[in-house]
C-alpha cells in the first residue's frame, strides 16, 4: 500500500493539511456588476439577469477568480477548492435555464428538462473544465515558484433542491427532483472537473445525504466512465445544535451512509461557526476511520461585519487549531465568511502540530 | 466485525448486539392488514403500521409493495418518501424487500441512510446477480442474498452451503463487498407438512447458519421467521411457540436477525412445556410421528384444552358415516374393511368412490377452507383416498366399466421462474384423490412444455401455480400463450400471490375459454367438478364471468383517473431521433432475396443456452458444463444433440430456407410505407405500428416502430432515403424426423430433433441478420463474437411481428406477401398467422443506431380507433387481435 499513497495522503501522514477558505466572500469584494458577469460572451444575453452567478465568471472574468486562488495559495493553502460549489445544471438553473415549470411548482418534470437541456449541459462541462484549468494553473505556477506541491480539489456543493426532502408540508411523498436527475446533474460536473484535470473531487456542505449519495454515485460512474482514479473528501454540514444535517441524520450516521465510496477525507464545513461546530468536530473525530477534515465558517452571520461573518483571521484562527492541537484534524480551512487572511494565519498555527494519526480512530474499521 | 446501518440514527450491528429484530407488518405480501391498507390507497393508515412496528422495538423496518395489482414501484416509492418525511420511523434503517429487482432500485433512491437489499440471489446466474450487486454497492446499500442459483431454491444443508460459499466469494472478490455488509437467508421453509422431505427444514436451516457463522467471515445470516409454522395458519398458539424455539435454536447456531412481528414475539421459557416439546420434536426432527403429534396437539389448543381420547365410538356409525370419518381423521387403520363394506353396498365399485368418499373428501375440503384442517391432515387423508381408491380398482377393471376412466386429466405446473410447489403437489393429491388424472409438470414450467403437454395429454383443464410475484406475469403470459394458440380448456389460476382480482383483471381478460382463480387446494375439486361437467359448467362459467366483471368493474373505477396517455400526448412524445444530420444507410440492392444456407453453416449461430433450458437444465452455455450439479447432464445431452448434429448435417435430414430483403421506405405518423423504387413515387406496401401510450416518467419517449425510420414526404424538406428490411427463416424436414424417431420408440431423439430444428431456426435469422447488416453497410466491419452475437450487441434489431414491439401478428400477412414467403421459404401462415413449420422466425430489420426493442404495452381506445381507420377495417376486428393490448374494457 504505502507504495501507491496518492501524493495527497502522503502529505496528510507527514502534516495538517490546509485548504483555502471562502470562494463566494472574495468576490463580493470584486463589487463586480451585471456587465462584468456577462463580460464579452453574454453580453447579448436575452435571459435572467447573471449578476450573482458565481462560477459563470470561470469564462466571463477567469483572471478574477485566478486572483483569489493566488492569494489563498500564497497565504499558504496546500489545497484549493474550484469555484464550482454550484456548478451544475441544476444549481444553475436559476441564472441559466430558459424554461418555466409546468404545473405551477418546480416538479421533477421540470427538473428533467433542465437536466436534459443540451445547451446548459455544454455550457455546464465548460464552465467547470475552465474552473479545473484556472485553478490548476494557478496551483502549478504557486508549486513551481515554492517547490511545494499545490493540490486542486473539485468542489462539488448540494443543490437548491433536495432528494429526500419535500418542499410542500402539505405533500410529504411529493420530491421536486429525483435521484436519477440529481445523479445526472453531478454526473456532467464530476466529469468535466476530472477532464480539467483536478486532483481530487470534494463533495461538500452535504446537508441532504441523499444529495450526497446521488453526487457519489455519480462520481462512481464518471471515475469509471474517465479510467480515473482520483480520491474523494466529503464533507457535510450540521444545520444546529441538535447535531443533525438538514434532513435529519446525525454525524454518525452520515459517516454510515457515505462509507461505501471510500472517502480519503471525511469531515464537517459550512453553517457553523468554530465554537457551535466543536462538538461535532470532537464526536466525528472520534469515530472516522478517515483523515478528517474541518472548515467552518467565520461565524455565525452577521450583517454588521464586512464580510457579513463576525470572526476575525485573529479570532478564528486559533478556535480551529485548537481541534488540531487535540489531535483530531488532518485538514483545516475556512467556509463562508473566511479570507486569505485566516488562513494564513491558520496555516500558521497548525504549522506546528502533529496531524491526527488514522490508528487513533477508536476500532472503526 | 461490524454491520452499519443508518436511518437518520445509527443502527451498529456489533457481535454483542443481540438478535436485531426486523420489523415485517410493512409487507405487503404477509400483512393482509397492510395490504388492504395500500391496496385502499389508505398510507396514512400504512405509515400507522410502520410507526406501531418501530415502536415495538424494530431494529430495521422491511417494506414489501409486490402486490400484482398494483404499481409496486410507485408504491415504494412514494411510501418510502411518506417515511422520510416522519422522523420517528425514519431514524431506524430501511430494509426494502422485493422480488423484483425494479422495485428495488426504485426504492434505493430513495433512502438517505445506509439499508438493506432484501433480496438478491444466483437465480438468474451469475451475471446478473454481480450486476445487481455492484449497484447495491453503489447505492450505498447492504444486501441480503437468497440461497437460490440458477437451479432453484436450495432445500438441503449441502446446497444452502455451496450456494452461499459460492455468492460470498463472488461478492467479496468480484463485487467489491466489505463482508459485513452482506447477509444470508439460507431459506427458512415450512415444516410440518406431512411431506417426508421436509422434515429436515428446520434442522438445515439452523446448521446452514452454524456453518456460515463459522465459514464465511464477517456474514450474517437472515430468515423470514413466519415461513416455519405456515402449516399452522390460523393457529397463533402454536405458531408463535413454534417461532419463538425455532429463533432460540437458530440463535444459538449464530442466526443475526429475522423477519418477525415486532411485539408479537412468544418468550420461549414461558412456552407450555407439552406444546415446546412436541414443537421442538417437529423443529428438530425427533421422532417420525412428530408432524401427527403437534397437530393433534393443535386441534387440543385451538378447541381450548379439551383433552383428546382415543375415541373408537365411530366404529358403530353406519359405513358411510365410517368413511367419512375415517378420511376426515386421517386413519388408514380399517380403510380396506369399510371399502369392501360399501363396495357390497353399492351396485358398481365406481359408485363407492362418487358417493360416501366422494362426500368425505368434500367435508375434508370445506374444513381445510375454512381452516379447521391443517396441510398435513389433508395430505393424510388423500393417503385414505388413495388405499381406497387402490383397493378399489381390480374390481372395475374386472368391471371393465367406463366409470374406471378417470373424470378428466388435468395438467398443473408450477410457471417459469417460480420454485414453490407445496401448494400445487396438495391440489394434485386432492384432485387424484377425486378420480383425476393430474399430469404434474413440476417447477420451473415454460408455457410452451405445459401447451405442449396439455395439447399431447388431451387435457380437461390446465393449473398453473406459483408464489412469488413476477409469476404473476408469467400466467398472463402463458394465458396469452394459450389464446393464441387457440386453446379452449378451463385455466385454473393459484398460489398465495394469486387473487381473484388479479386473475380476474389481469389474466381472464387474455383468454377466452374459462379462467378461474382457485383460492386453495380446498375449492380445486369443487372448481374443476364444475367446469368439467357438461350440465354444471355452463352456469359455473356465467357465473364467474358476471363475478370477474364486476371485480374488473370496481379495479377500472379505481385506476381508471390516472392510466394512459390520448394518442395525440403518447405521439408528442415520440422518441427523439435527430434526423437532420442523419444519413440513413443504403443496402446493395432492395426487394426480396431467397436464402438457402447449409445447415452446417448455420450451426455456429447457435444460441445453445435456450436449448439446455428446454431440458430444465438452469444455466448459460458453455459455463453450464462445470456447474456442479447439472454440468454431467449437461455435457450428455450436448453430446448426443451434436452425435444427432453430425447424423442431420451427413444425411441432410433438415433443410434451412430463408428470404430477406429491403425496401425504400418512409415512416408517415405512426405508418412506414415501403416503395416500390427510389423514386418513392409509388406505394408498395404499409405497415402499421402502435404506439406507447402508458404515462412514461419524465425524460423517457412513448416508442413506436416508425420512430426509427426516417419521416417522408409532407414535412418540410425532401425525405431521407431510409429503408426497411425483412426476413423470414425456417427448418424443415423436424415432423418427418421426430416421427421416424417415434416410429422407433425413441421419443429422446424426437425431442431432441425439435429442440435442435428451433435453435436452427433462431441461429438461422441470427445470421441472416449479419447477412443483412452486411448488405446495409455498417455490418461489414462490426467483429462481433458469438457470445456479442447472441447479446445482440449490434446495430440495429429484427422485431417480430406478434412480439411485444409490434403486438399485432398480422403485420406477417403483409411482410410475407413482400417476401413471397410461401414460395421462398415454404413456410405458411395459418388463419392466426401462425408459421408453419414451427420451427420458423420472422421480423422486420431497423437500421437506425438508436432502434431498440420495447413493449407497447396497454393502448387507449382512441389509438385503436385511429389504428383501424388507417387499416380500413371495423375497430372490433381490430381489438379482437389487439386485447392483450387493450387497456380499456371493449
Amino acid at each position: 500500500m504505502p507504495d501507491n499513497l496518492h501524493p495527497l495522503e502522503t502529505l496528510l501522514r507527514e502534516r495538517i493539511v490546509v485548504l483555502d477558505g471562502a470562494m463566494g466572500t472574495m468576490i463580493q469584494q470584486y463589487k463586480l456588476s451585471e456587465q462584468d458577469y456577462r463580460g464579452k460572451r453574454f453580453a447579448d444575453w436575452k435571459g435572467k439577469d447573471l449578476k450573482g452567478s458565481l462560477e459563470l465568471l470561470n469564462l466571463t472574468q477567469p483572471q478574477v477568480v485566478e486572483e483569489i486562488h493566488a492569494a489563498y495559495l500564497e497565504a499558504g493553502a496546500d489545497l484549493i477548492e474550484t469555484n464550482t460549489f454550484s456548478g451544475t445544471t441544476i444549481g444553475l438553473h436559476d441564472f441559466l435555464f430558459q424554461g418555466e415549470p409546468k404545473r405551477g411548482r418546480k416538479d421533477q418534470e421540470f427538473f428533467q428538462r433542465v437536466t436534459d437541456d443540451v445547451n446548459l449541459r455544454a455550457l455546464v462541462h465548460e464552465l467547470n473544465f475552465e474552473a479545473a484549468k484556472i485553478a490548476r494553473r494557478a496551483a502549478d505556477r504557486v508549486a513551481n515558484e515554492t517547490g511545494l506541491r499545490r493540490f486542486v480539489g473539485g468542489s462539488m456543493g448540494p443543490l437548491p433542491v433536495a432528494g429526500s426532502i419535500s418542499p410542500d408540508v402539505n405533500d410529504p411523498a411529493f420530491r421536486a427532483v429525483s435521484f436519477d436527475q440529481l445523479r445526472q446533474a453531478y454526473f456532467d460536473e464530476a466529469e468535466a472537473l476530472l477532464e480539467g484535470g483536478v486532483d481530487l473531487l470534494i463533495v461538500e456542505t452535504i446537508f441532504d445525504t441523499l444529495n450526497g449519495k446521488a453526487a457519489l454515485f455519480a462520481i462512481a460512474e464518471a471515475l469509471e466512465k474517465s479510467g480515473s482514479n482520483v480520491p474523494l473528501m466529503i464533507s457535510g454540514t450540521v444545520i444546529d445544535k441538535s447535531g443533525r444535517n438538514l434532513s435529519g441524520q446525525t454525524v454518525e450516521a452520515l459517516l454510515i451512509s457515505i462509507a461505501h465510496a471510500r472517502p480519503l477525507i471525511l469531515g464537517l464545513n459550512c453553517s457553523l461557526g468554530p465554537d457551535e461546530m466543536e462538538p461535532f468536530i470532537e464526536e466525528l473525530a472520534r469515530i472516522s476511520p478517515y483523515y478528517m477534515s474541518a472548515y467552518p465558517n467565520a461565524g455565525l452571520p452577521d450583517a454588521l461585519s464586512p464580510t457579513g461573518f463576525p470572526e476575525t483571521a485573529e479570532t478564528f484562527a486559533p478556535k480551529v487549531a485548537k481541534w488540531a492541537q487535540n489531535g483530531s484534524l488532518n485538514v483545516v480551512g475556512g467556509c463562508c465568511g473566511t479570507t486569505p487572511d485566516h488562513i494564513q494565519a491558520l496555516a500558521k498555527l497548525v504549522r506546528k502540530f502533529s496531524p491526527r494519526a488514522l490508528e487513533a480512530a477508536t476500532g472503526n474499521t | 466485525m461490524i454491520l452499519r446501518l443508518s436511518g437518520l440514527e445509527p443502527l451498529n450491528i456489533t457481535p454483542e448486539f443481540g438478535f436485531v429484530v426486523i420489523g415485517e407488518r410493512t409487507n405487503i405480501t404477509g400483512s393482509p392488514k397492510f395490504s388492504k391498507l395500500i391496496l385502499a390507497d389508505d398510507f396514512d393508515g400504512a405509515l400507522a403500521v410502520a410507526r406501531q412496528q418501530v415502536q415495538s422495538g424494530a431494529n430495521i423496518l422491511d417494506v414489501n409493495m409486490d402486490e400484482g395489482m398494483i404499481d409496486s414501484e410507485a408504491a415504494m416509492t412514494r411510501f418510502l418518501n411518506l417515511i422520510g418525511s416522519e422522523p420517528d420511523i425514519s431514524r431506524i434503517p430501511i430494509m426494502i424487500d422485493s422480488s423484483k429487482w425494479s422495485v428495488i432500485e426504485a426504492g434505493l433512491k430513495c433512502v438517505q441512510g445506509k439499508g438493506v437489499v432484501n433480496s438478491i440471489s444466483l437465480k438468474n446466474g451469475q451475471e446478473e446477480f454481480l450486476r445487481q450487486a455492484r449497484l447495491i454497492r453503489r447505492y450505498g446499500a447492504a444486501v441480503i442474498v437468497m440461497a437460490f442459483d440458477e437451479q432453484g431454491q436450495a432445500d438441503n444443508l449441502q446446497r444452502k452451503i455451496d450456494i452461499c460459499s459460492r455468492a460470498y466469494k463472488l461478492l467479496t472478490e468480484q463485487a467489491g463487498f466489505p463482508a459485513s455488509d452482506i447477509i444470508f437467508d439460507p431459506n427458512i421453509l415450512t415444516v410440518a407438512t406431512g411431506l417426508e422431505e421436509h422434515r429436515h427444514y428446520a434442522v438445515d436451516f439452523i446448521e446452514a447458519t452454524r456453518w456460515i457463522k463459522a465459514n464465511l467471515p464477517g456474514a450474517r445470516v437472515s430468515g423470514g421467521v413466519s415461513n416455519i409454522s405456515f402449516s399452522f395458519r390460523g393457529n397463533n398458539t402454536v405458531r408463535e411457540a413454534m417461532h419463538a424455539a425455532f429463533l432460540f435454536y437458530a440463535i444459538r447456531a449464530g442466526l443475526d436477525m429475522g423477519i418477525v412481528n415486532a411485539g408479537q414475539l412468544a418468550v420461549y421459557e414461558e412456552i407450555e412445556p407439552e406444546l415446546r416439546e412436541r414443537v421442538e420434536d417437529v423443529l428438530l426432527n425427533r421422532r417420525d410421528d412428530a408432524t401427527e403429534r403437534l397437530v393433534d396437539f393443535a386441534e387440543s389448543v385451538k378447541s381450548k384444552g379439551k383433552t383428546p381420547v382415543k375415541d373408537e365410538a365411530w366404529r358403530v356409525e353406519p359405513v358411510e358415516e365410517r368413511l367419512k370419518h375415517a378420511l376426515v381423521k386421517g386413519i388408514v387403520d380399517y380403510i380396506d374393511t369399510d371399502t369392501e363394506e360399501a363396495r357390497q353396498q353399492c351396485k358398481r365399485p365406481l359408485d363407492v368412490i362418487e358417493g360416501p368418499l366422494m362426500a368425505g373428501m368434500s367435508v375434508v375440503g370445506d374444513l381445510f377452507g375454512a381452516g379447521k384442517m391443517f396441510l398435513p391432515q389433508v395430505v393424510k387423508s388423500a393417503r385414505v383416498m388413495k388405499k381406497a381408491v387402490a383397493y378399489l380398482m381390480p374390481f372395475m377393471e374386472a368391471e371393465k366399466s367406463a366409470g374406471a376412466k378417470p373424470q378428466g386429466c388435468i395438467v398443473m405446473a408450477t410457471v417459469k421462474g417460480d420454485v414453490h410447489d407445496i401448494g400445487k403437489n396438495i391440489v394434485g393429491v386432492v384432485l387424484q384423490c377425486n378420480n383425476y388424472e393430474v399430469v404434474d409438470l413440476g417447477v420451473m414450467v415454460p408455457a410452451a412444455n405445459i401447451l405442449e403437454t396439455a395439447r399431447e395429454r388431451k387435457a380437461d383443464a390446465i393449473g398453473l401455480s406459483g408464489l412469488i410475484t413476477p409469476s404473476l406475469d408469467e400466467m398472463v403470459h402463458v394465458a396469452q400463450e394459450m389464446q393464441r394458440e387457440g386453446f379452449d380448456l378451463p385455466l385454473l389460476i393459484g398460489g398465495a400471490t394469486t387473487s381473484r382480482a388479479h386473475t380476474a383483471v389481469k389474466i381472464a381478460p387474455h383468454y377466452g375459454a374459462s379462467t378461474v382463480h382457485v383460492l386453495d387446494a380446498s375449492r380445486a375439486v369443487g372448481v374443476v367438478n364444475s367446469l368439467l361437467n357438461d350440465q354444471l359448467k355452463s352456469e359455473f362459467d356465467t357465473k364467474t364471468r358476471a363475478e370477474y366483471a364486476r371485480l374488473r368493474e370496481e379495479h377500472s373505477a379505481k385506476t381508471r383517473e390516472k392510466k394512459l396517455l390520448t394518442l395525440a400526448q403518447a405521439r408528442a412524445n415520440r422518441t427523439p431521433i435527430d434526423w437532420s444530420n442523419y444519413v440513413p444507410p443504403k443496402p446493395e440492392w432492395t426487394g426480396p432475396r431467397t436464402f438457402r444456407p447449409s445447415i452446417v453453416d448455420l450451426r455456429n449461430y447457435i444460441d445453445w443456452s435456450p436449448f439446455f433450458h428446454v431440458w430444465e437444465l438452469r444455466g448459460r452455455y458453455p459455463a453450464i458444463f462445470d456447474d456442479p450439479a447439472v454440468g454431467q447432464q449437461a455435457r450428455e445431452l450436448f453430446e448426443d444433440a451434436q452425435k444427432l448434429l453430425d447424423e442431420i448435417a451427413g444425411k441432410n435430414l433438415l433443410t434451412a430456407r430463408g428470404v430477406f430483403g429491403f425496401w425504400p421506405a418512409n415512416c408517415l405518423g405512426d405508418d412506414v410505407d415501403l416503395y416500390t423504387d427510389e423514386t418513392r413515387a409509388e406505394k408498395l406496401a404499409t405497415f402499421y405500428f402502435l404506439r406507447q401510450q402508458i404515462q412514461k416518467p419524465a425524460g423517457q419517449a412513448n416508442h413506436c416502430l416508425a420512430d426509427f425510420v426516417a419521416p417522408g414526404v409532407g414535412g418540410h424538406r425532401s425525405p431521407l432515403q431510409d429503408y426497411l428490411g425483412g426476413f423470414a427463416v425456417s427448418i424443415h424436414g423436424t415432423d418427418e424426423l421426430a416421427e421416424q424417431f417415434k416410429k422407433e420408440h425413441d421419443d429422446y431423439s424426437a425431442i431432441l430433433g425439435k429442440a435442435l430444428a428451433d435453435r436452427f431456426a433462431e441461429a438461422f435469422a441470427e445470421y441472416l441478420h449479419q447477412q443483412a447488416r452486411i448488405a446495409w453497410g455498417f455490418g461489414s466491419d462490426e467483429k462481433l463474437s458469438h457470445a456479442d452475437l447472441i447479446r445482440e450487441k449490434y446495430r440495429g434489431i429484427r422485431p417480430a411481428a406478434g412480439y411485444p414491439a409490434c403486438p399485432d401478428h398480422i403485420e406477417k400477412r403483409t411482410l410475407f406477401d413482400l417476401l413471397n414467403a410461401e414460395k421462398n421459404a415454404g413456410i405458411k401462415l395459418t388463419e392466426s398467422f401462425a408459421m408453419h413449420p414451427g420451427a420458423s422466425v420472422s421480423g422486420l430489420y431497423f437500421s437506425h443506431p438508436d432502434a431498440k426493442y420495447f413493449a407497447v404495452g396497454q393502448i387507449g381506445r382512441d389509438q385503436v380507433v385511429d389504428y383501424a381507420a388507417r387499416r380500413s377495417e371495423a375497430i372490433a376486428v381490430a381489438e379482437k387481435r389487439l386485447a392483450p393490448n387493450l387497456g380499456y374494457e371493449s
